[in-house]
């Protein structure tokens, strides 16, 4: 059942995957980013990841992306004004993404193909729930949060700082 | 997951509504264009250029900055679902995670990174 | 015969009384957006002191139906340079995200009817609140879009500036709502009802009900911060470019929004289906669950009356250094009076 419901959503995850790189248009790439974001919360969702499908859903799809459609909004690219016209360039991006296709396709094959999976464990009543996260993430992996927090402050001033700083001059 | 099954069903729902509007709207309607019903409305002066050109970068910091705060709001879900359990600690804990992002907060403030004019 | 009807679609029940549903709540929330404008009009009519819609059927009820039906009839014009099927998607992703995100909204408490038990819902899942957040989260591509595929400076600048706006307000939304999570452990809209069976959220929470609701409006961007359709400075922000059907759309979705905004502060701060006074069932819970949210959907035409729309870097200001802080003290005040 949960297999019937994956390969419709993984083949068209990889092929907005795959639109998001062959679209010519920066709008249209962002729509399919967009659209691929929410194909993986609807895996998650699958695997009973019901909090971490949805935070998918408001943080990569709704917040990062916001920011990603500013962007193209803001530099206002048409469809022809790509970097890389040249032909030379195209040559190198092809390689380059070629060299990444084979290690990835590589290492796939290295953690799967090797050996026996484990039996699958029954998963808990509580799993993927929010309280579960919430007791898991502030107990077990405190230092972890607050970290993070640090984190985000180091972004926060990031962003700050190098838009101030475009803007003084 | 079979709450999720129902949502998908509104979706689907959801799709057929919005299918049937778009699907009514372009078959009732008359199709008369003329040169400049296809023009861009600029308030009846023929447009001198298009919408290109380049706006604030504002709009792009605030951007990041929702990020970062969405990011902050969406870790106090699960800590407020389970304070309860956490009791004290769990307080202390976001105590603390808020005032490192009160810091830059303040930072920001000071800054003038939330300043709009 | 019937029983062998009966026995052939016995398993397929709930999928069937889910179909049922989804497409009630989806027809309804349709026809609701006619009877709103009729409302808002003859409401703004009465605080203007005049009459408002008043010709067409008594009370001018037939007005509504009669300018859909004149939109539908509409040439719906796509000037050229625009992109065709950027211009068509960006009206239905803000339909589409408007109808979804009520999925989670119960309307009433859980009846039987034929001794199946029905959820007043068509989902109710664990984290229903953060998926309204989510889905209407989404609803800002539909302004996004529609800005960026006109390519006409008032659409862009009205996107940008819509895009702009609900996401700072996000912010003090779910801030605001943490500190109902807080108070009942639970995300689900269901048992933050139930939790309110005493008293409701109102009176134990008014500031998170304030900034709550002042979020909501500027969330569906309605007056006095509806700044991406300011008519004297942008024409019409981000639909200018939009006719017939398709601009009704983008209508739609503002209404729809603003029913499912007044359900949420019903079901988070009013008690939701809770009556209170009157004799708890079904029905008297649906009855005062939609008179607390048309109650609400009043206030928002009220407000747009009364309050001159605000300027821009004040609404951005007021919401990032006013109402975040304030928002984030009332969660930790409540957080701790919860612990403590």
């Amino acid at each position: 059942m949960e297999l019937l419901i994956f390969y419709p959503i993984g083949t068209l995850c990889v092929f907005l995957a795959l639109g998001v790189v062959l679209n010519k248009s920066p709008i249209g790439s962002a729509m399919c980013l967009i659209g691929m974001m929410l194909g993986l919360a609807a895996v998650f969702a699958i695997q009973h990841a019901h909090f971490i499908a949805i935070l998918q859903v408001i943080i990569y799809a709704g917040a990062i992306m916001v920011l990603f459609m500013f962007v193209i909004m803001l530099l206002n690219l048409k469809g022809d004004d790509t970097v890389w016209k040249t032909r030379e360039g195209n040559t190198l991006l092809t390689g380059l993404g070629a060299v990444l296709v084979v290690g990835i396709l590589y290492k796939m094959t290295e953690i799967t193909g090797g050996g026996e999976f484990d039996s699958p464990t029954p998963i808990q009543e509580t799993f993927g729930t929010t309280v579960k996260v919430g007791t898991t993430l502030f107990t077990d992996f405190v230092l972890p949060f607050e970290v993070a927090s640090i984190l985000l402050l180091a972004a926060m001033i990031g962003a700050v700082v190098l838009a101030k700083s475009k803007m003084d001059d | 997951m079979s709450e999720y099954f129902f949502i998908s069903l509104a979706a689907i729902v959801a799709i057929g509504v919005v299918a049937v509007l778009l699907l009514l709207s372009t078959i009732l309607g008359p199709r008369n264009p003329n040169r400049a019903k296809l023009t861009p409305y600029e308030c009846g002066i023929i447009p001198q250029e298009e919408a290109k050109g380049r706006y604030p970068v504002r709009f792009a910091t605030l951007a990041m900055l929702f990020i970062i705060f969405d990011i902050e709001v969406v870790f106090m879900y699960p800590w407020a679902v389970s304070l309860g359990e956490l009791k004290l600690f769990g307080l202390l804990e976001m105590v603390v995670f808020i005032a490192i992002l009160g810091i830059a907060y303040i930072y920001i403030w000071g800054r003038g990174g939330l300043e709009w004019d | 015969m019937i029983d062998d009807i009966v026995h052939f679609f016995e398993p397929y029940i709930y999928l069937i009384v889910g179909g049922v549903k989804a497409i009630i709540i989806a027809v309804a929330l349709t026809a609701v957006v006619p009877g709103l404008v009729w409302l808002e009009r003859r409401l703004m009519g009465r605080f203007q002191v005049r009459l408002g819609p008043n010709r067409v059927g008594p009370f001018g009820l037939g007005q509504p139906i009669s300018d859909s039906i004149k939109l539908l009839f509409k040439e719906s014009i796509i000037q050229s340079s625009a992109d065709k099927f950027l211009f068509h998607l960006a009206p239905a992703i803000v339909v589409f995200t408007a109808i979804l995100s009520f999925a989670v909204i119960p309307i009433t408490q859980p009846f039987e009817i034929f001794g199946q038990t029905i959820g007043p819902w068509i989902a109710n899942i664990d984290s229903g609140i953060l998926f309204i957040f989510a889905i209407s989260g989404m609803g800002i591509y539909g302004k996004v879009i529609a800005g960026l595929s006109s390519n006409s400076k008032y659409s862009l600048m009205g996107g940008l500036r819509s895009s702009a706006q609900m996401i700072s307000y996000e912010l003090t939304l779910g801030i605001a709502a943490l500190s109902i999570i807080v108070m009942t452990g639970s995300l689900n809209l269901v048992d933050m009802v139930k939790s309110q069976e005493a008293v409701p959220f109102i009176l134990v929470q008014p500031l998170a009900f304030l900034l709550f609701f002042i979020a909501g409006v500027a969330e569906t961007n309605r007056a006095p911060f509806d700044l991406p359709e300011a008519e004297q400075e942008l024409v019409a922000g981000f639909h200018t470019e939009y006719t017939g059907m398709k601009f009704a759309m983008f209508f739609m979705g503002e209404y729809i929004n603003m029913v499912t905004m007044s359900s949420l502060v019903t079901l988070l701060f009013l008690g939701g289906w809770n009556t209170y006074i009157l004799p708890q069932n079904a029905l008297t819970g649906f009855l005062a669950f939609a008179f607390k949210v048309l109650f609400l959907l009043c206030f928002f035409i009220w407000l747009r009356s009364t309050f001159p729309r605000i300027r821009y870097d004040r609404l951005m200001t007021f919401g990032w250094k006013f109402l975040l802080p304030i928002a984030i003290f009332n969660l930790l005040l409540t957080s701790a009076l919860k612990v403590l």
